[in-house]
């Protein structure tokens, strides 16, 4: 999209007219930090970066772009995997990290109302005096802001019992492309009308802009337990998870690792796991006293059934973390491993683990290239880390397809091609495999109600019909990611 | 049922093109719920029933939208699980698929969500009388936007529900239910403290100065819980909360006044009106009223609560089951519905007037 030097001078002036200067960027060096987000693979460099800091100044801006038909990206802390924050080149990145306030919290109504750029892990910090908690932890909770967690509809490892974004959040404040402020949902638990709240969690920025969020509170855990299972089969490690399920057994949280992730993370965290094992399950319990111990004895009981070698248990905090450190840090242990790794985030049933499994190892002979696997075993989202050197021709290309081929079968046996990192600019192509030209119509429809000319976050998220252009995915050259300094699992 | 499938696609498709509205219809047990569709054209998804997939390890079921409640309960009771939201069945014949465009849950709605928390998929008949699928039986899926939501509590206006798939939870294995005598404020105090415990509460209510709470779990964690706290339990309790479910309790029996819900903050002052009688929800956050006070009365008390005012029953002059909401956001419901139903033909003013 070409900008002529003409329309650039007049937005900028526009804008300019509303902003502070130090809330309006414009020059290349200023520019930069923003090019892209946590998908680093794909930059951009907008016309400008606008760092409004009241609601007011948003609809403004808002009021500004709808008027030049300027296109306009939201963006919180950055971290997002899939390029949802990733500028156009001929429209303004609207920067919403000066809005990190909390505004109030009411442990009455377990609730708090916060701004969108306020980062998930802060909530918690803010109310644990009231021994409550935000349950959503995706791995980025340090960094990552509220505002991005509710355009992703971020998950983390606790979804299987305390649900996603969209199950931990009550209200929103939006600011419309038109520029007007309006609420949805309310402090109630259910309201009537359409269910807004719900279509905006995970619209990644294409619908309106997140000015306020309400978010829903859980009181801490009595008791957590957590144990770990070795296996020396993975297909056993695979019924293991749904044998848990089947016997009324809703673990807080069930991660599931492979050997080669297995022996990454052991020599990068020594969290004390069994390197000759297949599989290993991480099992967290959490509730009342009484109840964590009886679903100790229950699960411990499954697991041995199911052909567990080893079970270790953690029942204090010092050694949870242990255990965790290991899972947590699993994504830069496999970076160490190789020169270049690529990040999937399917979804299948999870009945099919263990045949999905079988055919990763299939298709790594091949594509003759390793893949570690890493995921959230209790909702079936998988973390498959295909391992590739960029610097050899064509292996990029390779595991592209690899990871497509994966991403297919999801599809293919009921599931998603994402489960929490967002379609944005990476899975664009593949939408075309998981909906039909109807159902991507009824989407552009949707997008149409809220944003008739498209102005916000355009290209993302949902592919246009006549073509879904072929982009790229995640990228990790040399186990150097965007921000090493985040976890990532 | 492809052929009862073919059908309705057929019927949508006609109505499409004549641009006859339809009246969406199965058990009609919620049929007062909402505005009059003007229309005498009705289609009835009743015969479109049956399981279409359950597997009891998935935690996760697909039905078809005319299957009635009962059948799907009693299924899912033979594999020890439970629909999270506990849904009321005004009538025998009361369907999944009306349950799911009215969006009503039941007492377990504070403890382990409501409708569109439990929701995973839909399949529907669309605008242009396509049949379209979203979502699937996966409860991590942000690909696309959450059209499967946006479906649950829209009375029908948006499509025609078919295919319907839902996650379940762990049947517990028993229930105990124990009442205390409070008053209204007492019980939105004892309801506030029990929200930060790790009790295992899956319902209350407060009627006629008595508090009741269910709690659910194993036999041994029920039983020390009846020991610590030396609790004395109420005999007929799951008989008790089957009736406040289904609108059977004897508060909800007088139609001589209109039956008025207010949905609110859980821990929202009351109000301090004497003349109504009410019943409590949700830890408070549902609010029933039967009165014959003036409307704006009665929204005006849910405003003030931070929540909103739905007539559920009876007849006010003037008044529509749900209030319009403000105008820039009915604007947004105008926009949406003439997007995904460009011929209004999906049970016109249902929800509001003019939608």
């Amino acid at each position: 999209m070409h900008i002529s030097p003409e329309t650039r001078t007049s937005l900028l002036f526009q804008l300019s007219e509303i902003l502070q200067p130090e809330q309006l960027l414009s020059n290349k060096e200023e520019l930069r930090p923003y090019e892209c987000d946590g998908l680093s693979a794909y930059k951009t460099l907008p016309i400008a970066v606008a760092l409004p800091d009241t609601i007011q100044q948003i609809q403004q801006i808002m009021e500004i772009c709808c008027r030049n038909n300027t296109p306009v990206v939201a963006r919180g802390a950055g971290t997002g995997l899939s390029g949802g924050a990733q500028p156009h080149e001929g429209g303004i990145i609207l920067g919403l990290a000066r809005f990190n306030k909390i505004l109030a919290i009411d442990p009455d109504n377990l609730t708090a109302r916060v701004q969108p750029g306020v980062r998930n892990l802060a909530i918690t910090e803010a109310v644990r005096q009231h021994k409550l908690y935000y349950a959503p932890d995706p791995s980025s909770q340090i960094a990552c802001s509220i505002g991005g967690n509710v355009a992703e509809n971020s998950g983390g490892v606790h979804c299987l019992k305390y649900g996603l974004t969209v199950h931990n959040i009550l209200a929103l404040k939006i600011v419309t492309v038109e520029g007007d402020l309006l609420t949805i949902g309310s402090n109630a638990l259910d309201n009537t009308g359409y269910d807004l709240l719900g279509l905006f969690t995970g619209s990644e920025g294409m619908l309106g802009i997140i000015v306020e969020v309400v978010v829903k509170l859980t009181p801490d855990a009595e008791d957590t337990h957590l144990l770990m299972a070795a296996f020396n089969d993975i297909e056993q490690a695979g019924n293991a998870v749904a044998s848990i399920i089947a016997n009324g057994i809703i673990p807080a949280g069930l991660e599931m690792m492979d050997k080669l992730a297995i022996s990454a993370a052991e020599d990068f965290a020594h969290a004390g796991y069994p390197r000759d094992a297949e599989a290993i399950l991480l099992c967290e319990l959490d509730g009342s006293t009484i109840d964590v111990s009886e679903q100790t004895q229950k699960t411990k009981k499954i697991l041995t059934e199911q052909g567990a070698s080893f079970i270790k248990e953690a029942p204090d905090k010092t050694q949870q973390a242990k255990l965790w450190a290991g899972r947590k840090a699993a994504f830069p242990a496999v970076g160490r491993i190789s020169p270049d790794y690529y990040c999937m985030d399917g979804t299948i049933p999870r009945k099919h683990i263990a045949k999905v499994l079988k055919h990763i190892t299939k298709l790594s002979t091949e594509f003759d290239l390793r893949v570690a696997n890493v995921f959230h075993a209790g909702d079936g989202n998988l973390h498959p880390l295909i391992l590739y050197d960029a610097n050899k021709e064509g292996e990029l290309e390779k595991a592209e397809q690899f990871g497509a081929e994966i991403l297919r079968l999801c599809v293919k046996l009921g599931g998603s091609i994402t489960g929490e990192h967002g379609v944005g600019n990476e899975k664009i192509e593949l939408m075309c495999e998981q909906f039909n030209t109807e159902e991507l119509t009824i989407f552009h429809a949707i997008k149409a109600a809220f944003d008739p000319n498209g102005i916000l976050n355009p290209g993302k998220a949902v592919p246009s019909l006549h073509r879904c252009a072929e982009l790229g995915h995640m990228h990790v050259h040399n186990g150097e990611l965007p921000h090493p300094d985040i976890p990532r699992f | 049922m492809n052929n009862v499938r073919t059908q309705l696609q057929q019927r949508v498709k006609t109505a499409i093109a004549e641009k006859t509205p339809l009246r969406i219809c199965a058990g009609n047990s919620k049929e007062c719920y909402g505005n009059k569709i003007k229309t005498n054209h009705d289609i009835d998804i009743k015969p479109y029933s049956g399981i279409i997939h359950y597997e009891p390890t998935e935690l996760c079921i697909t039905v078809r939208a005319g299957t009635r409640l009962a059948e799907l309960e009693a299924e899912l009771s033979k594999h020890q699980q439970i629909l999270p939201f506990e849904p009321p069945s005004f009538t025998q014949n009361a369907t999944i698929g009306g349950t799911v465009a009215t969006g009503l849950s039941g007492p377990r709605r504070p403890y382990s969500g409501a409708v569109r928390d439990a929701i995973l998929g839909v399949t529907i008949i669309d605008g242009q009388g396509e049949i379209v699928r979203f979502g699937g039986q996966v409860m991590k899926n942000v690909a696309g936007y959450d059209v499967s939501r946006l479906m649950t509590g829209a009375q029908g206006t948006l499509g025609i529900l078919l295919d319907i798939s839902l996650r379940l939870i762990p049947k517990p294995e028993h229930n105990i239910t124990y009442q205390l005598p409070h008053s209204q404020q007492e019980a939105l105090e004892y309801f506030t403290n029990t929200r930060h415990s790790n009790l295992p509460i899956t319902a209350s209510c407060h009627h006629k100065l008595q508090t009741y709470i269910r709690l659910s779990g194993s036999e041994k964690q029920l039983d020390e819980l009846v020991k610590t706290y030396d609790i004395q339990t109420m005999e007929d309790g799951d008989d008790f909360w089957r009736d406040i479910r289904d609108q059977q309790h004897d508060f909800f029996q007088r139609n001589d006044k209109p039956l008025w819900r207010i949905s609110c903050a859980p821990a929202a002052p009351l109000t301090q009106q004497v003349d109504i009688r009410t019943l409590l929800e949700w830890n408070g956050a549902i609010r029933w009223i039967t009165s014959n006070m003036p409307a704006n009365i009665i929204q005006n008390i849910a405003q003030k609560a931070n929540g909103e005012a739905i007539l559920f029953r009876g007849h006010v002059a003037g008044i529509n089951t749900f209030k319009k909401p403000e105008p820039t956001l009915f604007r947004l419901h105008q926009r949406l519905k003439r997007q995904l139903d460009p011929k209004g033909i999906f049970n016109p003013n249902r929800l509001y007037e003019g939608l």
